[in-house]
């Protein structure tokens, strides 16, 4: 039972959150002109990296986005923080 | 390759066993080769032997960073099945069954394929309809596959939950007679010793750590036992691709997850099928050796940590026992995890990718150990011919 | 005949309180306090069962989980349990112990003829054969022949186990003297502690031992332990395994209780302690694995905790120093001992014993039972030859919370390596093997300063034993699975070199003691085969659990409705009274008809009803999300497939929520209460999903200051007024004329009211083509409008409707449900939606897919109503196929029944390019039998809507 930390709630059980996405990853904008690659690209690509990681998570039971920075293998999480611009 | 029988295990046996040869040869690695496969579980020594057996590739190599078999090949509950809907899947598939369907005479091996078949289990009227839908696209496309009433699957389950307090009774389900579960560890075993008696070098503890990529064309691998050159390398590395592709600076549609698997202690035959569950989400088979071998959904959270946790450990026990309240009676004895990579939409990826000469095999997600055959035998067309076999173009 | 019981050893046992039980048939006697081994042993029964293969009989061996050999099916009270390990197990009145793989009894067993052929089946035999015929030929045999004990068909354990989640301090694991002394110093700090150990009390090797510590009897020192444990508000579970560490510092651990439910514990300390002890290795010779062949250790454990002898004439072979109390306490005991030592340089043997230095242990002599010993070539008489190779450190924890080992030549064992892993390790499990480094150890571990807890004595001197592959005669290194070292040999020449290759191809420590006796021996053999060290060769990785678990222990009490609770109606107990049977839709527990009788004919009965006259069906879990403030129009707007920035308060539109990938994620009606206040309806299995996209979209897109969303589903009833005589039966309820008025509240209309003093919002919204109201009040006043709508049924010659009804009459009307009437690749335009995909130019979620080569294709599966002129409704299920030409799917039918109204039977279908083929006739394909449809509308009824203001 792994902890994450949200942070607007504080530590919870694993079992509350749900991964997102890989942090980074921007819509294109605008969509209509990007390219049918770039889309899908997009939609379903992933670096799934090995060791250190920045994702967003989603924290179900209040429903906050945020970001986390874990070790895939070890995973250790080093940080929990709201998304860039967020106040907790 | 001396011959495995009745007759040669008789033989060695009068003279104390002292006459068996290596299962395959301890290869160090040639400076180079025609075709390169990493990953030496199931799906690239079974690549490397259809590399040699169809296409007479003669100078092969499998690098595999520890022992072969020793990742998900050797980490499954060792179901075998084409119970799809997609006419591309189950052709995919149905393949994969049809090569081990005749897998122990082809290797000489005995893969102990046990086709038992197997039920996924219903339990509402709207499960059965999706059950139907189920069925008969394996009819249309060639496969056994048939809708099971409540009362048939009880007498091939019959310790199948049907108290009052069930909560997800049976209502029946999609059978597959020619379904059933394999061992595992021999499937690699016995690719490994047929490939490496028609030549191919089987390199273990040997890692991959760098792509060789010139002009757009792959030349060889790095490796901590120095370069191997080859102009055509395919991947077959399951959880390990996505790191590899990106040495040629490929992405993949990909993202890794532990999934589980658990084995009782062993008992006297209890249980005759594979049965998957749709209500609990849990599947069971009985070993030979006796052991339920079971299993059930992914760990949550994304990782290349080969072990689970307990959340989904209490989900698929409970869920098992929900199934069959008497196997409430048995202990866990071993428990582990393995490292899948699933893609969005649970189809794998098998095609040429990157720079020319590089292909790959992955995103096998759950179903990996079942797609053995085929995925050797259509990455091994892809490498031989440059060109998709017909199944594996829609991959 | 052997084992016997002494008169004064045994501090567990009651003399006052025997038991009887039996074994194989068998009546004997035990007493209070035994377990089922040192019961059997002190009975003198030797041969407990057979091994896996070979059905070589076998004995007892050990004294807790390594045991291999001693496992029974225990018959108590009725109800039979399989594999029960005969050293954990304590026995109670009236037990009958059945051993496994016999027949008909253990002494008896037909199947040890299968051991004159041995010679042809050695580890992985099955490999090499049964493939002319096929695998299936054999395997009923080689299953019937395998597989331990037997499960009894009628005994299901309750799922009584509770789930305990706790914190604290410091986690001891193993209560020896390291442990005790770990927690004593952690205890005596002021911290909190919760020592832990397998055994019923605590001590360890120190409750047979024994031991004078700083001074005093072990037992003070032990129950000082206690009391300082305790005074700091720690605890102390005794009979408890801690089976395993898991991520970010959890252990979960199995505390098994007389009289009560087992417990499982989740336990999360700041520090942790491993003071697991070691597990003494066998030694390996000619026919090492017959019964009376005993783990010395537990020759003295059995002796001083049960007054059970393990024999009157003893040969005890060892190589270190360990052994020598044993010999003592034996030869004490008035057994005859022969103490046969490995090594040139012993120390000076125990009184009364028969020393043999420099003495190697070849083989044994016995056929069911070892009469006798083979030392430096000639063989001494013996009933019980007692055999100690030194210990294996129990480092399993240490391992699963990722640490390394290194191998430590004075200890001859593998040894954490310091800092690896989160536990510190002390005592035996480090290696260190003697009672004052014990002490000392954990004293340290528990953060203890100033001198340790004293006691006299060295450590234990070895020297290192290994199997011999020199040695003639048959070595066994796993006794259960019946691997021997010409398995391993074999192994190694076929090339399986890597542990975990040997241990997959042999079966070697694959058994039910995990290994604990045999991976020791394999990993050794290994090396010396392959002319490697230990190290080099490797270690097998530790695989969880501990010890064997129940799986009802993990599972716990989700059980039964626990498994996967079901939401539940407010409403239910009305529903109940009303007459209604229940079933599962979406995860909710809903009425599917109401009254007696067959179920399909209730459906059509009741959505006849409610075409004639008037339903009503509760609608309560229709996802209700709010969504509040300035941003909520933008939101929506940028959630949904249609637009809904342009809707006037008041009024509700019908749409899509897609997935980015274009893909109809869930359907629903919008309302628009007030400018800035939308409610957004969600079927009911997709309530949290909906929730949780809008919520992304909000956070990520809009900003989250510009609104907020508010799930209310669980907070309100809704029910569903549906017919013609919809109206009549409001206004028989006394429902306001706000309601009533076609003008104020038209179709597709809004409104939000009073009645009876509190909120009541009434919609016009249709899922079955009539005139329908729904009706939403605060979930406490659901049970007022539920009677006041069921008085005024009555008059107006209603009906209470089940789901089935209400499935029958969106089907009527070629109304979808998510996940059943669509699939994963269902993108609005295949529903016939494509008008906001043409139209809009604004951005949306999902909009970029929909203009993707395969969004475009001619090919795409759509919605349509297949009709037949039979009088049965096609199989849902069923596919469409082509009439001519080969046979494939075009597509399948997603939702079938008999309609009442329209007479005739009705249909949806996913169909390929099915637009195109409205019209023409199709062949259909269910379970082998063919037929023909005729592909139509998916609207079958009404399609000009006339009756939603009828």
């Amino acid at each position: 039972m792994q902890i994450f930390t949200c942070p607007f709630c504080g530590p919870r059980e694993e079992t509350e959150f749900h991964f997102a996405a890989e942090a980074g990853k921007r819509r294109p904008e605008p969509a209509e002109t990007t390219s049918d690659a770039d889309w899908a690209d997009y939609l379903y690509m992933n670096a799934a990296p090995r060791r250190p990681a920045r994702e967003v998570w989603v924290h179900l039971t209040c429903g906050e986005f945020f970001t986390m920075t874990r070790d895939t293998v070890t995973r250790e999480v080093s940080d929990a923080a709201p998304l860039p611009g967020r106040e907790r | 390759m001396k011959r495995y029988s009745a007759l040669s295990l008789a033989a060695e046996g009068l003279r104390g066993h002292r006459g068996w040869k290596p299962a395959w040869r301890k290869a160090r690695p040639a400076p180079e080769y025609d075709a390169i496969v990493v990953g030496g579980g199931g799906h690239g020594l079974a690549t490397a032997y259809y590399l040699a057996r169809n296409h007479g590739l003669r100078r092969v190599a499998v690098l595999e960073k520890g022992w072969i078999g020793g990742g998900n090949t050797g980490r499954n509950t060792t179901v075998v099945r084409s119970n799809y809907f997609y006419p591309e899947s189950v052709a995919l598939y149905d393949l994969a069954l049809r090569l081990y369907e005749g897998l122990s005479k082809d290797l000489n091996f005995n893969v102990m394929l046990s086709q038992r078949g197997m039920l996924i289990a219903a339990h509402t009227p709207m499960q059965m309809e999706i059950c139907a839908r189920i069925a008969n696209a394996m009819q249309l496309n060639g496969v056994d596959g048939a809708l099971m009433g409540a009362e048939e699957a009880l007498r091939r389950a019959p310790l199948l939950n049907r108290g009052p307090g069930a909560r997800h009774a049976c209502m029946g389900g999609i059978w597959q007679p020619r379904a059933g579960i394999a061992r595992h560890d021999a499937v690699a075993w016995g690719y490994a010793r047929a490939a490496s008696s028609l030549g191919v070098d089987i390199v273990e503890n040997c890692a991959v750590t760098d792509l060789l990529i010139e002009a757009g064309r792959v030349t060889g691998v790095g490796t901590d036992q120095g370069t191997i050159r080859a102009a055509r390398v395919g991947l077959a590395s399951a959880g390990a691709t996505p790191g590899l592709a990106a040495l040629a600076g490929v992405r993949l549609p990909v993202l890794t997850y532990a999934l589980q698997a658990f084995v009782s202690e062993p008992v006297k035959p209890i249980l005759d099928t594979v049965l998957l569950y749709l209500g609990t989400g849990t599947y069971v088979s009985q070993s030979d050796k006796g052991e339920l071998v079971f299993g059930g959904g992914l760990d949550r959270v994304p990782t290349h940590g080969q072990r689970g946790n307990l959340p989904m450990q209490e989900t698929v026990l409970s869920g098992l026992l929900e199934m069959f309240p008497a196997f409430a009676q048995l202990k866990l004895l071993r428990q582990w995890g393995g490292v899948v990579d699933v893609v969005p939409d649970s189809s794998p990826v098998i095609g040429p990718t990157g720079p020319e000469g590089l292909f790959l095999n992955c995103g096998w997600g759950t179903g990996g150990f079942k797609a053995i055959p085929a995925g050797g035998w259509l990455l091994a067309h892809l490498m031989a011919t440059g060109r998709h076999h017909e199944i594996s173009r829609p991959f | 005949m052997t084992g016997w019981r002494h008169d004064r050893f045994g501090t567990r046992i009651d003399r006052a309180a025997p038991l009887s039980f039996s074994f194989d048939g068998a009546p004997l006697t035990g007493f209070a306090g035994d377990t089922l081994a040192s019961a059997l042993l002190a009975s003198g029964t030797r041969v407990l069962g057979r091994s896996f293969k070979y059905h070589r009989p076998r004995g007892l061996w050990g004294m807790g989980g390594e045991e291999p050999n001693a496992i029974f099916d225990v018959t108590h009270e009725g109800r039979t349990t399989p594999n029960v390990r005969a050293t954990t197990h304590l026995l109670r009145d009236g037990m009958a112990l059945r051993s496994v793989n016999t027949a008909p009894d253990a002494l008896h067993d037909r199947g040890r003829l299968i051991d004159r052929l041995h010679r042809f089946l050695p580890g992985g035999f099955y490999y090499k054969t049964f493939m002319g015929l096929g695998w299936m030929r054999w395997e009923p045999m080689i299953r019937r022949m395998a597989g331990l004990g037997r499960l009894d068909p009628d005994h299901c354990p309750p799922a009584d186990t509770p789930q305990l989640s706790a914190r604290c301090e410091m986690l001891v694991i193993g209560a020896g003297p390291a442990g005790l002394a770990a927690a004593r110093a952690a205890a005596k700090a002021g911290r909190e502690v919760w020592l832990v150990d397998e055994a019923g009390a605590l001590g360890g090797s120190l409750r047979w031992r024994g031991g004078i510590i700083g001074g005093g009897d072990w037992r003070e020192f032990a129950n000082e332990t206690a009391a300082a444990v305790t005074a700091a508000g720690g605890r102390i579970l005794t009979d408890t395994t801690l089976w395993g560490a898991f991520d970010h510092g959890l252990f979960a651990a199995w505390q098994r209780r007389t009289g009560a439910p087992d417990r499982h514990w989740r336990i999360r300390a700041r520090e942790t302690v491993l003071a697991a002890g070691a597990i003494e290795r066998p030694l390996w010779f000619d026919r090492n694995d017959l019964p009376g062949i005993m783990s010395a250790e537990a020759a003295l454990h059995h002796l001083v905790l049960f007054g059970a002898v393990a024999g009157r004439r003893i040969v005890l072979a060892t190589a270190n120093d360990a052994s020598y109390p044993v010999a003592a306490a034996l030869a004490g005991a008035g057994a005859d001992v022969t103490l046969a030592d490995a090594r040139d340089a012993c120390p000076a043997p125990p009184e009364g014993v028969a020393h043999l230095p420099s003495a190697r242990l070849t083989g044994a002599r016995g056929r069911t039972h070892v009469t006798g010993a083979q030392v430096n070539g000639r063989t001494i008489a013996a009933d019980t030859v007692l055999v100690s190779g030194g210990y294996t450190p129990s480092v399993h924890l240490h391992s699963r919370a990722g640490g390394k080992l290194d191998w430590d030549a004075e200890a001859d064992a593998l040894v954490p390596r310091p800092g690896t892993s989160p536990l510190r390790v002390a005592g035996a499990a480090n290696g260190g093997f003697g009672l004052a480094r014990a002490l000392a150890e954990g004293h340290r571990a528990g953060g203890g300063t100033g001198p340790a807890p004293g006691a006299d004595g060295a450590d234990w001197r070895l020297a290192a034993m290994r199997p011999d592959p020199a040695l003639p005669g048959r070595q066994w290194l796993d006794p259960q699975n019946d691997v021997t070292l010409r398995d391993v040999r074999i192994a190694a020449q076929e090339g399986y070199r890597s542990v975990e290759h040997l241990k997959r191809y042999t079966t070697l420590g694959m058994a039910t003691d995990q290994g604990r006796s045999a991976n020791f021996a394999g990993l050794a053999a290994m090396a010396a085969l392959t002319g490697r060290t230990i190290t080099e060769t490797g270690t097998t990785t530790y695989r969880p659990p501990f010890a064997p678990v129940p799986l009802s222990v993990i599972a716990g009490p989700r059980r039964g409705e626990l498994f996967d609770p079901p939401r539940r109606l407010t409403l239910e107990p009305q529903h109940r009274a009303q007459g209604a049977s229940f079933r599962e839709y979406g995860g909710w527990l809903r009425p599917s008809a109401f009254g007696a009788g067959d179920e399909a004919a209730l459906a059509q009965a009741e959505a006849g009803a409610a075409r004639e006259s008037v339903g009503l069906f509760d609608a309560s879990p229709l996802g209700k999300i709010e969504v509040i403030g300035p941003g909520a129009a933008d939101l929506l707007d940028y959630c949904s497939y249609v637009r809904l920035s342009t809707l006037k308060p008041g009024r509700a539109r019908y749409g899509f929520i897609l997935n980015e990938t274009g893909i109809v994620h869930d359907d629903g009606v919008v309302f628009r209460l007030d400018a800035d206040r939308f409610v957004v309806s969600a079927s009911s299995s997709h309530a949290a999903s909906v929730r949780m996209i809008l919520e992304e979209a909000r956070q990520d897109i809009i900003g989250p200051g510009r609104c907020f969303i508010h799930d209310v589903t669980a907070a309100s009833v809704t029910l569903t007024v549906t017919g013609p005589r919809a109206r009549d039966l409001l206004r028989a309820a006394g429902l306001p004329d706000a309601i009533l008025d076609d003008a104020t509240l038209p179709h597709m209309g809004v409104t939000e009211t009073d009645w009876n003093g509190h909120p009541l919002r009434a919609a016009r919204v249709s899922f079955t083509g009539d005139r329908s109201y729904e009706l939403t009040v605060p979930a406490r006043h659901g049970s007022a409008l539920c009677d006041a709508l069921d008085s005024a049924r009555q008059q107006v010659d209603g009906r209470w409707i089940g789901m089935e009804a209400v499935m029958i009459l969106r089907a009527e009307k070629g109304f979808i449900l998510i996940g059943k009437d669509t699939d994963g690749l269902t993108m609005p335009h295949d529903l016939g939606w494509g008008g906001p995909r043409e139209r809009r130019t604004d951005e949306y979620l999902g909009r970029r897919s929909l203009f993707t080569p395969e969004a475009n294709a001619a090919t795409r599966r759509q919605l349509v109503g297949p009709a037949t002129d039979a009088a049965d409704p096609l199989p849902t299920g069923a596919h469409l196929v082509p009439i001519e030409g080969p046979r494939r799917s075009l597509g399948f039918v997603t939702s079938s029944c008999f309609s009442p109204t329209l007479n005739r039977p009705v249909a949806l279908a996913l169909l390929e390019a099915g637009r195109e083929k409205i019209g023409q006739e199709i062949g259909t394909f269910h379970m082998g039998e063919t037929g023909r449809a005729r592909v139509c509308e998916s609207c079958a009824l009404d399609p000009m809507g006339e009756r939603l203001n009828a």
